[in-house]
């Protein structure tokens, strides 16, 4: 199993998290903090397999909630549901068209904060919710859109170049093997 | 067998999910503590990386500018020993006419700067963790100032090295508040605008107040948590709501919370 590619993904998700958290830009320049998990997530969905998306979903998660006001805990779920029906039907979807990736990131960035806002709302959780949120949901749905295709490109390019592919089967096969020869039976 | 470890893994997902949410709330937080302490190398990282720039800066500065900046320094210091000494007076004499008056005395505030290594990832709270934890003696409910004596917040959460601030504006940083007019008017202060907005809410006004653009609001000392007097901003405009029956107030706040750096905790 070629782990290389979990690791990176959640590795990143663990830098992503720390840089939301520290790196105030976006927030003061659009008035809301752009979220980078939901994207991970569509690109994991795409392109890793269910226990590597579980993981993500869960420490992305619960790393997330520990630097937040959030209850812990209450960002895995949406974030799985996210990804999850985008893994079960990826082979339906041209997972290397940027549009796709755009629209799919764009999809996934609204639904999370939308769901995580519900679920507070729903457990007596009392999240400052207002006209506002609108706007925060709407820079958060675009910069995870155009975020998507760049994490794409980048996840592509570090498994070009610092990822090994695992070795193809050999054409080979002794049983198909035609051999030559009086002697052969 | 395909779906059948798809649906395995979602149930194991909701499983966690639901675990989490329902564990007791001192079990949760000691888990969000092992879980914020992975982060606990990067805090050193990122001051260093802020701190780099800094350095470099430092290093190429013309003598001149810093003989003039000592020079500078020298004149504040002599101006502060100045106002210790007008504050000291003030101090005693305060003390001597509440012996007279037969009135408790009051514990002096002490204060210990902090760093403000973080910010809500999400858009929803307003809170920011600092770089005091437990180890240094910090605990919930302490009041926050900005590095210029305004009102922050006050400490929501503590771990070891790290302590979550609830700045005001955020849903669990409710602070009562009293405007500098002759009326002496009383309000709450609650959740209200987009997080770092510069202004803030003022409710449940008497409908008698007499409130004007540009009076100062501060902490009324009502509370327990907040001592009175600090400042927290000044009133912007005021909104009749509901027939006349509801007064808001529309207060610009006198912090900068978009752009904290350090913080004073207060020690009682």
């Amino acid at each position: 199993m070629n782990l290389f590619q979990p690791i990176l993904i959640l590795g990143f998700a663990f830098f992503v998290v720390f840089a939301e958290a520290t790196l105030t830009g976006p927030r003061d320049w659009l008035g809301a903090q752009i979220d980078l998990l939901p994207a991970l997530m569509v690109y994991a969905a795409l392109n890793a397999d269910i226990i590597t998306l579980s993981l993500l979903a869960v420490l992305g998660g619960l790393w997330f909630d520990s630097l937040s006001a959030n209850p812990l805990g209450i960002t895995i779920l949406p974030l799985f549901l996210a990804g999850f029906p985008i893994y079960l039907r990826r082979e339906l979807i041209l997972r290397t068209a940027p549009f796709a990736q755009l629209v799919l990131g764009a999809a996934a960035s609204a639904a999370v904060p939308t769901m995580v806002l519900l679920l507070m709302l729903n457990l007596g959780w009392q999240p400052m919710v207002g006209w506002d949120t609108l706007w925060q949901v709407a820079v958060v749905t675009a910069g995870g859109a155009a975020a998507t295709p760049l994490l794409f490109g980048l996840f592509d390019w570090c498994g070009g170049a610092l990822g090994y592919k695992e070795e193809p089967e050999m054409g080979f096969r002794p049983d198909r093997e035609i051999r030559h020869g009086r002697l052969l039976k | 067998m395909f779906k059948q470890k798809n649906y395995l893994a979602l149930g194991a997902v909701l499983f966690v999910a639901v675990l989490l949410l329902s564990l007791p709330t001192r079990a949760t937080a000691r888990l969000k503590l092992a879980v914020g302490s992975w982060f606990l190398p990067l805090f050193g990282l990122a001051d260093a990386a802020q701190q780099l720039p800094a350095g470099l800066a430092d290093s190429v500065l013309p003598r001149r500018e810093l003989l003039h900046e000592i020079d500078n320094l020298r004149k504040e210091n002599l101006q502060l020993r100045e106002q210790q000494i007008q504050t000291a007076a003030i101090a005693r004499e305060n003390d001597q006419l509440r012996n007279e008056l037969g009135w408790q005395h009051l514990s002096p505030w002490k204060v210990k700067l902090a760093n403000v290594v973080l910010r809500d990832p999400a858009n929803w709270w307003r809170t920011i963790q600092i770089d005091l934890g437990s180890r240094d003696g910090v605990t919930t409910n302490q009041p926050v100032l900005s590095a210029e004596g305004e009102l922050v917040g006050r400490v929501s959460a503590v771990n070891f090295a790290s302590a979550q601030v609830a700045i005001i504006g955020d849903p669990n940083c409710r602070i009562s508040a009293l405007v500098e007019n002759p009326t002496r008017d009383m309000g709450v202060i609650t959740a209200a605008g987009p997080p770092d907005a510069p202004s803030i809410q003022l409710n449940y006004l008497p409908n008698s107040a007499s409130l004007k653009p540009g009076q100062d609001v501060i902490t009324s000392g009502l509370g327990g948590i907040f001592p009175r007097g600090i400042p927290i901003g000044k009133i912007m405009d005021v909104q009749s709501l509901g027939y006349g029956q509801i007064t808001v107030a529309n207060i610009k706040l006198n912090a900068n919370l978009g752009a904290l750096e350090q913080v004073w905790v207060l020690f009682k």
